[in-house]
C-alpha cells in the first residue's frame, strides 16, 4: 500500500467542479502527513487543459472516448482498476451525484471501509480519522477505518480549496479497464427547464421548507413574496411533494441563490439545501426548532410558527408600502 | 416486469436525537422511526412503473426495529403487491453495509429486472445501500434519478446533476436504480386502508443470516457546537414580522 491520497476529480460540461480542488487542497495536507502524494484522477476525453487546473501533486488523466461523459458503470470500472493498481491509503470522493453513484459501490468491489458525508478528514498517529455529518447535518459521527485503507464521500464546502496553483504533472493514461459491453449508455445532457422564474435573480427570495406543512398553506407564502415584489422558492421536501415546481429548488440539487436577502421559513437546513444558500448576503430563518441548523448559517432567526408569521408579515408589508 | 423496493426507516429527524450514554451511537429507545423519504419516493416509482409495464412489485427491509411492519402495510396500501422482512437480532445501527448483504441475498431469489431504492437516506454513515446493493448482485447502478421509464429490456431513466441539469441514460436490465424523486409525488394511503391491509396482509420473513460486521467504527458521536450566528428573536409572530419589515427596509427591498 502506498501513502497516497487519491481524489476523484469531477467535471461536468467542460467545466471542474469546486469541490475537486477542495478535496485537492485536503488531500494535499493529509498526504503530507502521512509521507505520500496528492493524486487526482480525473476521466475523460480531450479533458487535457482540465487535468491541468487541478491543485494536486499529481494527476492522473484517463483518456478514453467511453469516458467523455459521466457514466457510473464506466468509472466504476476504471476507479477499480486504479484502485487495485496503486493501492492508496484513502480514495476521496463528492458526496455528489456522481460521487453517490460511486463510492459505495468501490467501497464493495474493493473490499475497502467507507466512511460517508466526511465534513473533516485527518490522520492521527497516522490512522485515518474521518468525520461524517448525519442525520440531516444534526449529529456528527466520528470514525476509523477497521484497515488502513478507505473510501470517503465529501462534503461540498468541508474544505478549504486548493487555489492559484501551478498544474500539476499531469500523466496521461488509457484506460486500465476495458469500457465495452457497458450496460449503462449515456444518452444526452438535458438542460433545466427555463420559463417559470429565475430564483438565482431575485434580491430577495421567500424560501419555504417542509414547516409549511402542505399544498393548501403554499398560497400564505406565495401572498407574501407577492407583495414583496418576488418569488418563492423551496428546499427539497416542498418540490418533491409537488407543491412548487423544481425550477423553485434551491440547494445541492437544484440551483445556488445568492440574494441580497433570504427569507428561510420552516427550512431545517439540511446540509444539501444550505449548499444551495449559504452565499446569500442576509440570511433571516424562522423554525419552530431552535436548535435546527439554519440558525447556524443564518444572521437573524426566530421560532414562531410560519403560518402565523407568513399572513402577520404580509400584513405588515401591505400596510407599509 | 418485476420490480423489487428495497427500504428501510430512520429515526424521525424532527424528535431531538440524543447521544447514547457510552457516546459513540444515539439513544436508540428514545428514538421514533419513519420510512426514509427516499425510499417512499422509489416507491412510488416503482408503482408507477408496474402501472405502465405490468407486473409486480415486492417490497423489502431489514426489520432493524421490530415496526417495519406499519412501513411494509403502508406500502402495500400505496400498490406494492408483496412484503417481505429480513428478521433477526440486529443492532439499531446496523448500517448500509450489513442492510445491502442482507438485502442482497433476499432480493436475489425475487429474480427482479428492477430493483428501487431511495437515493440516500440520513443515517448512511458508510454510504448508500443502492450502489452497495447492485455491487454485490453484479447489476448496473444510476442514482439521483428522477424518472423511470420502462422499455424491452432495460430502462430509460433520467439521473439529476446541481443546478437542475439532467442526464439520460439508458440501463439493462437487472438493473438497480437509486431514486432521488418519484416523477409524480408519491401518493396518499388512507389510514382506514392500511388499517385494513394490516389485518390481511400476509408479511413474508426471511432470516437474516448472521449480523455483519461493519468495516469502521464510529468511536465518538456527538452534536455539531451551534455556530450560534444567528441573533434569535423572540416574541409573538407580529413583532418578528417588524423586525423582517425593518431589515427589508434597511436593505433597500421594501420601499415606504
Amino acid at each position: 500500500m502506498s501513502n497516497d491520497i487519491l481524489i476523484l476529480a469531477e467535471h461536468l460540461n467542460g467545466k471542474l467542479a469546486d469541490i475537486t480542488n477542495e478535496m485537492a487542497g485536503q488531500a494535499r495536507q493529509l498526504a503530507g502527513a502521512l509521507g505520500g502524494q496528492a493524486v487526482a484522477v480525473l476521466l475523460g476525453s480531450g479533458a487535457q487543459a482540465l487535468a491541468e487546473s487541478i491543485g494536486s501533486d499529481r494527476v492522473l488523466y484517463i483518456d478514453d472516448p467511453a469516458l467523455a461523459e459521466f457514466n457510473p458503470e464506466a468509472y466504476a470500472r476504471v476507479l477499480a482498476a486504479v484502485v487495485a493498481q496503486r493501492q492508496p491509503r484513502v480514495v476521496m470522493l463528492a458526496n455528489s451525484s456522481v460521487g453517490m453513484d460511486l463510492a459505495a459501490g468501490l467501497a464493495v468491489t474493493t473490499g475497502l471501509p467507507l466512511i460517508a458525508y466526511v465534513n473533516a478528514l485527518s490522520a492521527e498517529d497516522g490512522r485515518i480519522v474521518a468525520t461524517s455529518q448525519i442525520y440531516g447535518g444534526k449529529i456528527l459521527a466520528e470514525a476509523v477505518p477497521a484497515g488502513e485503507a478507505c473510501l470517503v464521500t465529501c462534503l461540498a464546502g468541508a474544505f478549504r480549496p486548493e487555489a492559484g496553483r501551478a498544474a500539476a504533472a499531469v500523466e496521461r493514461i488509457a484506460s486500465p479497464a476495458p469500457l465495452d459491453g457497458l450496460k449503462v449508455q449515456f444518452v444526452r445532457l438535458i438542460e433545466p427547464e427555463a420559463g417559470d422564474v429565475d430564483i438565482t435573480q431575485q434580491a430577495l427570495l421567500v424560501s419555504i421548507g417542509r414547516g409549511i406543512g402542505g399544498a393548501e398553506n403554499i398560497e400564505l407564502a406565495q401572498e407574501l413574496a407577492e407583495a414583496l415584489g418576488t418569488v418563492v422558492s423551496a428546499s427539497r421536501p416542498v418540490t418533491d411533494a409537488g407543491w412548487l415546481p423544481k425550477t423553485r429548488q434551491v440547494g445541492k440539487s437544484g440551483l445556488t441563490v445568492k440574494p441580497k436577502v433570504y427569507l428561510a421559513f420552516g427550512i431545517s437546513g439540511a446540509p444539501e439545501h444550505l449548499e444551495g444558500m449559504r452565499g446569500a448576503e442576509l440570511i433571516v430563518a424562522v423554525n419552530t426548532d431552535p436548535k435546527a441548523p439554519i440558525f447556524d448559517v443564518a444572521h437573524y432567526g426566530a421560532t414562531c410558527d410560519i403560518l402565523d408569521l407568513l399572513p402577520a408579515l404580509t400584513e405588515r408589508v401591505k400596510s407599509d408600502t | 416486469m418485476i420490480l423489487a423496493v428495497a427500504i428501510k426507516q430512520v429515526p424521525n429527524l424532527t424528535d431531538d436525537l440524543e447521544i447514547s450514554a457510552d457516546g459513540t451511537g444515539l439513544d436508540y429507545d428514545a428514538l421514533t422511526y419513519v420510512l426514509n423519504e427516499f425510499d417512499e419516493q422509489a416507491l412510488e416509482e416503482a408503482v408507477l412503473v408496474k402501472e405502465a409495464a405490468g407486473g409486480s412489485v415486492t417490497v423489502v427491509g431489514i426489520d432493524t426495529t421490530g415496526e417495519l411492519d406499519g412501513a411494509l402495510h403502508t406500502a402495500l396500501a400505496k400498490g406494492a403487491d408483496r412484503a417481505m422482512k429480513v428478521t433477526g437480532d440486529f443492532d439499531r445501527d446496523l448500517g448500509s453495509e450489513g442492510q445491502a448483504q442482507l438485502l442482497a441475498e433476499a432480493i436475489r431469489p425475487l429474480a427482479a429486472d428492477l430493483l428501487l431504492t431511495g437515493v440516500q437516506a440520513a443515517d448512511d454513515r458508510d454510504g448508500q445501500i443502492g450502489p452497495r446493493l447492485a455491487a454485490l448482485l453484479g447489476w448496473p447502478y444510476v442514482g439521483v434519478v428522477t424518472h423511470v421509464t420502462p422499455e424491452p429490456g432495460c430502462v430509460r431513466v433520467h439521473k439529476e446533476y446541481a443546478g437542475g441539469l439532467l442526464a439520460e441514460f439508458v440501463v439493462t436490465l437487472p438493473a438497480v436504480i437509486g431514486v432521488q424523486a418519484s416523477h409524480q409525488p408519491p401518493r396518499y394511503a388512507p389510514v382506514s386502508k392500511i388499517r385494513q391491509i394490516a389485518k390481511t396482509a400476509q408479511i413474508e420473513s426471511v432470516a437474516g443470516q448472521g449480523t455483519p460486521a461493519s468495516s469502521s467504527s464510529v468511536r465518538r458521536m456527538f452534536k455539531p457546537e451551534a455556530a450560534g450566528q444567528a441573533e434569535m428573536w423572540a416574541g409573538e409572530p407580529e413583532e418578528v414580522a417588524g423586525k423582517i419589515a425593518t431589515l427589508l427596509t434597511a436593505k433597500g427591498l421594501l420601499k415606504l
